[in-house]
């Protein structure tokens, strides 16, 4: 008797074992695919970083015909973009997080929460649409005269109104990345311990001073984690910033001035790559891609880490 | 005289400044709103049965519909859940229930890297690995590019509601007897069945609307594409293509695509966070 519940046990022991087997199987087929990703993409520029070197990111030629490759023009226009989007989005998105921790009922808070998760949800084709058919034409019949008149002839507001351009896609993006700081914002915000605010509100400060000087403070790396997260969405951006940043691929001195990205550049360009170099070139743009997100979201992980619990961070 | 002016000019700090993030509330809000509307006005009147019926009629020629793209966006979806869901899935069991530190650190950030790779560089992936080898754009390698997509979606959201299973549970299956894989098969897994269903539903609602990846993996196509090994229409492809376009009718039939796709994407949504009821889901 004893004997047959020992091989039974052992039996269903073996049983763990190949369910840990069998699960390790696709837990590594994950990181396979990672890292085959990072191995095809580095493989399949082989040619371009060859030919150019280090020079590939300072060169801003871009000549197909002449096979002359530089992507300056491109990782000009994914940063500028993204870093207007992150003026605009991180004081709203922001103020957004504070009100749903800090000040809103707990129902309205869940309301609006569930309304911007549904805003994230939206497709970046459709956001593209909108911004086409509303953004680029309000933006060139009244928001780029008036910026221009009112900043009376500053370079970063001059030239003409084309409606697309930086300053639009970085709008468009803006919008996008909202819901992003939001949902991380607001998960930091409330890992943040009431003791910490109740105790400023016992010194006397007003409701917007605990926020401000108490619980903002105490969060900051958590949020800086949401900025940088949001920030990562952006560079990466494809459709969106495609269809209203003009494609041209120029660095010029003002906001309004047509630009082009990196992801937009290999979305255009992708399908009439016929000759392997400028394929190779197109490939390793997307390769310098991912080591600017790869690098932004470990930084962005790490601040989450460092003060919400783990586990609310994605 | 001078601490109740300071007094009174904190409290009216105080009242502007929450007044704002309220605004940036409102105005966050009545985005989504207003995107909705606009969609439902211009979508709504471009939208007729022909939509849904017949294939995109050639340039200068009015009406036609994406009927190709409604089916080509479902087939690469099909194979986007066969390929993706499992190894996500498993991955995520995986995680929660058998990795040691340093493997589930490697999984984890592998996932997570995976997650936040901008869509066209899986698009490139794919491109390299399905598309060159085959000399074939494919509905096959839209399909796995979406696949790919949805791994860590799963991978990660998999684990976070397994582990909200109770221990509690665990050590009274294990403690009448059962073997550790009994234990995740028959009372785990039951017990987060409606947080992964809901965690499906929402990856597959995210893919569903990308569309870099399928530039140059599944292309596109005027006409209906038999099996998988061929180019393919797909629905958010279609807009863009319609959008920057410089035909009106095809802006009109654009707009009408965008509405379908946009309605059932946030149905999708809706559906999944209704079926997780009250838990809030991050």
């Amino acid at each position: 008797m004893k004997g047959i519940l020992s091989v039974v046990a052992l039996r269903l022991r073996r049983g763990d074992a190949v369910a840990h087997a069998f699960t390790f199987v696709f837990g590594a087929t994950v990181v396979g695919v990672t890292g085959l990703l990072a191995w095809e993409l580095w493989r399949n520029s082989a040619l371009a970083r060859q030919q150019f070197g280090w020079g590939f990111l300072v060169s801003q030629t871009w000549d197909p015909v002449a096979g002359q490759f530089g992507a300056a023009a491109f990782v000009y226009g994914t940063l500028m973009t993204s870093a207007l989007a992150l003026i605009i989005a991180v004081p709203l998105g922001v103020g957004v997080a504070i009100f749903l921790a800090e000040l809103a009922p707990p129902r309205l808070s869940a309301v609006a929460g569930m309304l911007l998760e549904l805003l994230a949800a939206i497709p970046s084709v459709i956001y593209g649409l909108i911004g086409i058919a509303v953004l680029v034409p309000a933006m060139r019949q009244w928001v780029q005269p008036i910026l221009k008149t009112a900043t009376g002839g500053f370079p970063l507001f001059s030239g003409p109104a084309y409606g697309i351009g930086l300053l639009t896609a970085g709008i468009v993006l803006a919008i996008m990345i909202v819901p992003f700081i939001v949902s991380v914002g607001r998960e930091v915000l409330l890992s943040v311990p009431r003791e910490q605010r109740e105790a400023a509100l016992a010194l006397g400060s007003t409701h917007w001073e605990s926020t401000w000087k108490v619980v903002l403070p105490y969060a900051r790396p958590g949020l800086y984690g949401a900025i940088f997260l949001a920030l990562g969405r952006a560079l990466g951006e494809t459709m969106a910033v495609t269809m209203v940043i003009g494609n041209r691929p120029e660095i010029a001195a003002s906001l309004f001035a047509p630009a082009y990205s990196m992801a937009a550049v290999i979305a255009n360009e992708f399908s009439e790559a016929t000759e392997e170099l400028y394929l190779h070139s197109l490939i390793e743009v997307g390769l310098v891609l991912f080591f600017l997100t790869m690098i932004i979201n470990v930084v962005a992980r790490g601040l989450i880490a460092a003060t919400a619990a783990p586990g609310t961070a994605r | 005289m001078t601490l109740l002016f300071r007094n009174q000019r904190r409290k009216i700090v105080n009242v502007v400044m929450l007044g704002m993030t309220a605004f940036s509330t409102l105005l966050s809000v009545s985005v989504l709103f207003f995107v909705l509307v606009y969609l439902i006005v211009k979508g709504g009147s471009s939208l007729n049965v022909a939509f849904f019926t017949e294939l995109p009629k050639p340039v200068g020629e009015s009406g036609g519909g994406m009927a190709n793209a409604l089916v080509g966006s479902a087939k690469m979806l099909g194979i986007a859940a066969i390929t993706g869901l499992p190894v996500g899935l498993l991955a995520g069991l995986y995680l929660s229930e058998f990795a040691g530190r340093t493997m589930a650190g490697a999984v984890r950030y592998a996932a997570d890297l995976l997650n936040g790779m901008p869509s066209i560089v899986v698009g490139i992936f794919v491109y390299t690995l399905v598309v060159l080898p085959m000399k074939q754009f494919s509905t096959l390698a839209g399909g796995l590019a979406l696949g790919i997509m949805m791994i860590p979606i799963m991978t990660r959201s998999t684990e976070e509601f397994l582990r909200a299973v109770p221990v509690s549970l665990r050590e009274a299956s294990l403690a009448l007897g059962a073997s550790l894989t009994l234990t995740i098969v028959r009372v785990v897994v039951p017990a987060a069945t409606r947080g992964i269903v809901t965690a499906a539903m929402l990856g597959l609602a995210r893919v569903a609307g990308e569309t870099a990846p399928l530039l140059f993996t599944s292309l596109g196509n005027a006409f209906w594409s038999p099996g998988v090994l061929h180019p393919t229409a797909s629905l958010p492809v279609m807009i863009y293509n319609y959008a920057v376009s410089p035909y009106d009718d095809w802006h009109r039939q654009a707009w009408a695509a965008g509405l379908v796709l946009l309605t059932l994407v946030l149905l999708a949504n809706l559906g999944a966070r209704s079926l997780l009821g009250g838990r809030r889901h991050a």
